[in-house]
């Protein structure tokens, strides 16, 4: 195939203008008024954001390679792309107001926000083991640098350091075993891996395999690669733990699954095997540690290892339902989050950020609205019907059943069940919990409706799902053939 | 206008039940009390104007599904013109009576109860119509359901009552073993004919007839099994031995309601049942048998025990079982018309007399044992002589060898002698004897009541009263119908072949013509042109010959006219055939009873104190109704209890509980505290845990053979 440069340039044009806005965001605000242009900033890069967005959803169609197949532009990664974008405009115009309030608002934030979304962008489209890692640590580094974006905070700094710490060594796991795949076939092609692996796979290429499975779970937080999670979403700034719940789980989930079927298609059933580990080790741990937690931030992080358990459920599934129940699973993921984080962020006494969930106390009679809207988002995390949670549990279940995995879904239900437990504590505790000290009255606007909006999802995406569904249905089928 | 009879009540009762915080109290039981007169008088034109065909009116669509598909049809024949007739007629009245006796009630001193009341009673009365216009056993089995459901909210209508509360489970749970009777019989006759509708099952009877079932261990003669099952259906229902033991402690719920329900209609709806599917009885003789039988016995046995009860609504409910025990004697005898002739007269005597017991228990201000009445004759003289009336028809009394005489007399003479003719000389004898306890245990009532001096609580005396209008106009209405429905209705329901046969809508044909012929009908079902042609002739026949009626016999095939009989049942002519010494039997065992119950209460009071003391076996024995309530408690009610309390303490305290609770607050906190202490803040636990997955992963690849 003879290269194109424009037409390479023009599949990887949402990349490069996201790229070019955050470089020019950067130089812009050194070279004027710095920390005094953030807000703005914050604003400007969620509409660049949303505006791309649009067009990675509406205007671009059909499958484009560029580069030689080291990038790939198709449906499924268009599907990822919307869906982070969206995230991370949404999370930046929540967290706009908290982070003034607390003096975080540097214009570093969007920059940084702006740049981890080019890292994953290229994740989700990434058709080569190169591609992949350069996303992926792209992401990263934005993202270690945001967990620390308190640089007061002992917390916050301890949170960007482990981060950056177990990070590496995920990435030193990923690059081992993207060397030893690469040994094994010859080709850090997906296109290339995969017809070597389609006549089975040799040891050590399998050890790759589970290598490069690792690295990528450390990113999706799956047990027992997990255990930065909880500290990383306690420490950092609320908005930014917001952010590490949705967009990047989306990324990372979206890169497990191409690569697991562009490169490693041939092998499902050895690394189905390693998935339904990490899912029932993921989903078991996720909701029986958080029980134990009262931090309404780490007991956030221990639902989301749980929710990417049941999504790693999907995808252990290695059908196509199965990756079409794991898309609908992140998105309405993504979307029940982006609510539980708004409800969160409005958490404030006397204008401090409160995190202890038993200061929820006496909630459903002094802001019946507010207290409504959260007991619907947790009972839909929670799975109970007839939220959209249940629905996407109930897809991924029906993905396993068919593909006879029947142990996994009977695993998935008694966690589901454990898990139910803290997220109807909270709603206890709402209700009819001990009143606790009164709670700063006013909502910002911005979180109030986010938050209304997140949980009207949950109850009429039941009639509708507004597209969600039939999209990934389509990158369902792109990725797997 | 059927719809009309039909629907009224319900209206009436949603109306009342939900409408009355709207409308008011008052209105709502307007409404319902007026729809409901409106039913009566409709259902009288209905019946006075019935000419004998059956009709089928379709209302709508009621089932599809499968190859069961049926429709909510009202079947209107003599049967079901009857208890048209039956049902609304008494429940109007007794709408009516409620107005006085319902007027205040020191069980709900500051709680609006008369619309529920009223709505329960409509709601009753539109199931019970439902029962008995339905066109097929689904429909029948949805009206049988609803007066159960009715009868247990009545029942329990003083809720703050706990033995009423118990009462009303004991009926609804009694039943339940009736109507799963009930239900099996209906799925086998779905299984055999593949239908529901009356008119389809009984077509097929001949054929059923000869079908073999395999139930339970071994195989049966269909017919005799489906018989069977619906029978035990209608003991449920009806209260018959073994399954009576809730129609008594039914008397918890107020007294009008136990006019109405559980002596004038509902109770009967076995009855009704064993008519209805008079088709399949006639193919059952076994079955026929069992049930004249248990009929007479039960006739016999509940008469017992009426003779010692002490509460005046516990007597006349025994009463009501003993009579309920006659009409199955006579339906098990082949003699339908007659058991619905008994069902007729019973109906307006038993209701009456109930109301007559209200109306006295008004008067003495809630009490209830007769030890603690005597000489209100002149206190409520009204109810006394209504009273009176009642008695005399439910005793029998009328002249010997004449047709004058109270209701009791023609239709419980006509089952007596209805039993002779079908052979049956256990039935016979039974219910002769019933007859002489009949009489003893009513006249106890009314000398026990009216008679003597006064006892029991002074002041209650001294402030007895005759009951308001609104309460005596029905028991002058039922008066009427307990002194004149008898004389009225003899002929049409005990007369001869032909006159039966007229009433009740089914052709006949002489019988030396037919005797050949129609057995070949039966058999085969070829000849229905035939059959009918012979019945026409023998219907013009029957009109010029007028007693030419020895050699009459009834010529349809199963399911034309209201009630089938089969052409070799004889029992209704032989029973006109009976000896007259024989005859005479239920008038001599009647006063005999009268005579002892003199001789007991008015004469020598002392005697039964004296009697009970001499023979106190008996006397317990009796007084404890047979010991059927403390049989059951130590065969059924214990075992299940204990059964009930070992999965409830084992089971679900114990095993589940336990299992729930051990997993939920000791395995489950156990794995939280061991990741909380995994968690531990330091970056190489934390790199610890990711190497040592690895490592699991690894081996596990390894191990498992994922690799080649």
């Amino acid at each position: 195939m003879e290269p194109n440069l424009q037409a390479d340039l023009a599949v990887i044009l949402p990349e490069i203008v996201l790229a070019l806005f955050a470089m020019a965001a950067l130089i812009g605000a050194v070279y004027t008024k710095k920390d005094a242009l953030a807000p703005v900033l914050v604003w400007l890069t969620a509409a660049v954001m949303a505006v791309l967005a649009v067009y990675v959803g509406a205007v671009e169609s059909g499958t484009h390679m560029a580069f030689g197949g080291i990038f790939i532009d198709d449906d499924f990664s268009r599907f990822a792309k919307f869906t982070i974008l969206i995230a991370a405009a949404v999370v930046l115009i929540m967290s706009q107001e908290y982070m003034s309030k607390h003096g975080l608002l540097r214009f570093e934030y969007p920059v940084l926000i702006c740049l981890a979304a080019v890292g994953m962008m290229v994740m989700v489209s990434a058709g080569d083991l190169m591609t992949l890692y350069m996303g992926l640590e792209l992401q990263s580094l934005a993202l270690y640098v945001v967990a620390a974006l308190r640089r007061d905070s002992i917390k916050s700094t301890e949170a960007g350091l482990k981060y950056f710490v177990l990070g590496a060594l995920s990435s030193g796991l990923l690059l081992f075993g993207a060397s030893l795949v690469y040994g094994y076939s010859g080709t850090t092609l997906f296109s290339g891996i995969i017809q070597t692996t389609q006549d089975g796979v040799s040891i050590g290429m399998l050890f790759g395999v589970v290598l490069v499975i690792s690295g990528l779970a450390f990113k999706v937080s799956a047990v027992p690669f997990h255990m930065w999670t909880p500290d990383v979403y306690e420490g950092s700034p609320t908005p930014v733990t917001a952010f590490f719940a949705t967009a990047p789980k989306m990324a990372a989930m979206a890169l497990f699954a191409r690569v697991l079927y562009d490169a490693f298609g041939g092998a499902v059933g050895d690394w189905q095997q390693v998935l339904v580990l990490l899912s029932v080790a993921s989903m078991l741990l996720g909701s029986i540690a958080a029980i134990g937690q009262t931090d309404i931030k780490r007991l956030m992080a221990y639902s989301s290892i749980a929710h990417m358990g049941y999504a790693l459920m999907g995808l252990a599934a290695g059908t196509e339902a199965g990756v079409e129940a794991m898309l609908v699973y992140l998105a309405i993921y993504v979307t029940m989050n982006v609510g539980a984080f708004a409800f969160i962020l409005s958490l404030e006494r006397d204008g401090q950020p409160v995190t202890d969930i038993k200061a929820m106390g006496g909630m459903g009679a002094r802001d019946p609205a507010k207290a409504m809207a959260m007991l619907i988002l947790l009972f839909s995390m929670g799975g109970v019907p007839p939220m959209l949670g249940f629905f996407a549990k109930f897809a991924v279940f029906t993905a396993a059943i068919e593909s006879g995995l029947y142990w996994l879904t009977v695993i998935a239900a008694i966690s589901s069940v454990i898990g139910l437990f803290y997220y109807l504590r909270l709603v206890y505790i709402m209700y009819f919990g001990e009143e606790a000290e009164e709670l700063d009255h006013r909502t910002q606007p911005v979180l109030w409706g986010f938050l209304m909006v997140s949980a009207a999802a949950m109850v009429l995406g039941v009639f509708n799902m507004f597209g969600v569904d039939t999209a990934a249905a389509a990158a369902a089928a792109t990725l797997v053939h | 206008m059927e719809l009309i009879i039909l629907f009224a009540p319900l209206i009436g009762s949603l109306i009342c039940g939900f409408g009355w915080r709207v409308i008011g109290e008052k209105a709502g039981m307007v409404i319902a009390t007026g729809l409901l007169f409106l039913a009566a008088l409709l259902s009288w034109i209905v019946f006075l104007s019935f000419d004998g065909t059956t009709q089928i009116i379709t209302i709508m669509r009621f089932i599809e599904s499968g190859s069961l598909s049926t429709d909510w049809a009202i079947r209107l024949d003599r049967l079901t013109a009857i208890m048209l007739i039956v049902v609304t007629t008494v429940s109007s009245l007794v709408h009516l009576y409620s107005w006085g006796y319902m007027a205040d009630d020191p069980q709900f001193p500051d709680v609006k109860y008369k619309a529920r009341f009223f709505s329960y009673l409509s709601f009753f009365t539109f199931a019970m119509l439902a029962l008995v216009t339905s066109d097929n056993l689904v429909q029948m089995f949805f009206g049988w359901e609803g007066v159960g459901v009715a009868s247990y909210l009545l029942i329990g209508f003083y809720y703050k009552k706990q033995s009423a509360g118990a009462a009303a489970m004991k009926a609804f749970v009694v039943n339940r073993v009736g109507d799963f009777g009930f239900a099996l019989g209906i799925f086998a006759l779905f299984f055999l004919s593949d239908s529901i509708d009356f008119s389809v099952i009984f077509a097929d009877m001949p054929t059923i007839a000869e079908t073999r079932l395999h139930f339970l261990w071994t195989d049966w003669n269909a017919a005799e099994v489906c018989a069977l099952l619906l029978f035990i259906g209608a003991m449920g229902k009806s209260a018959q031995l073994f399954l009576h033991t809730w129609l008594p402690d039914a008397m918890e719920g107020p007294t009008p309601v136990s006019a109405l329900i559980h002596a004038a209609t509902m109770v009967t709806a076995g009855v009704f049942l064993v008519c209805r599917m008079s088709p399949l009885y006639e193919f059952a003789p076994d079955v026929k048998l069992f049930i004249a039988v248990l009929g007479g016995t039960t006739a016999f046995f509940a008469a017992t025990i009426g003779l010692v009860q002490n509460d005046i609504k516990r007597v006349i409910a025994y009463s009501t079982c003993s009579q309920l025990g006659y009409m199955f004697a006579a339906a098990g005898s082949g003699v339908y018309s007659v058991a619905m002739f008994h069902l007729l007269t019973h109906a307006f005597f038993k209701a009456l007399l109930f109301l007559c017991a209200g109306s006295v228990i008004t008067a003495m201000h809630h009490e209830q044992d007769m030890r603690n009445y005597g000489a209100l004759r002149k206190k409520v003289p009204f109810t006394f002589w209504a009273m009176m009336f009642g008695t005399l028809a439910i005793t029998g009394v009328g002249i010997p060898f004449t047709d004058i005489g109270f209701a009791g007399y023609q239709s419980k003479d006509a089952i007596i002698e209805s039993t002779w003719g079908a052979g049956n000389m256990y039935a016979f004898w039974m219910t002769v004897i019933a007859a002489a306890l009949t009489a003893f245990y009513s006249w106890r009532l009314v000398f026990m009541t009216f008679y003597g001096k006064p006892r029991g609580d002074r002041h209650a005396h001294d402030h007895a009263h005759e009951s308001p209008l609104n309460m005596l106009i029905p028991l002058g209405v039922l008066s009427l119908g307990a002194i004149f429905s008898g004389m009225i209705f003899l002929n049409s329901f005990f007369g001869h072949t032909d006159q039966v046969a007229k009433f009740m809508g089914i052709p006949v044909a002489e019988a030396s013509a037919v005797a050949g012929g129609d057995h070949a009908a039966a058999d085969t079902g070829h000849g229905e042109t035939d059959s009918h042609a012979t019945a026409e002739a023998g219907h013009g026949e029957a009109a010029e010959g007028d007693h030419g009626a020895g050699h009459m016999v009834f010529a349809g095939t199963p399911g034309e006219g209201a009630i089938y009989i089969a052409p070799d049942n004889h029992a209704l002519e032989r029973a006109h055939e009976i000896p007259w010494l024989l005859k005479l039997s239920p008038t001599i065992a009647m006063l005999l009873g009268l005579a002892m119950a003199y001789l007991f209460y008015i004469v020598n009071p002392k005697l039964p104190v004296r009697l009970a003391q001499s023979q106190p076996a008996i006397y317990q024995f009796l007084l404890n109704k047979w010991y059927f309530d403390e049989i059951y408690n130590v065969i059924f009610v214990k075992p299940v209890l204990l059964l009930g309390k070992l999965f409830w303490k084992r089971g679900d305290g114990s095993v589940i509980n336990g299992f729930l609770n051990w997993l939920a607050m000791g395995v489950v906190p156990f794995f939280t505290r061991l990741a909380g202490r995994a968690q531990s803040g330091y970056i190489f636990t934390y790199a610890f845990w990711m190497v040592l997955g690895l490592a699991f992963l690894f081996t596990w690849m390894s191990l498992s053979g994922g690799a080649h």
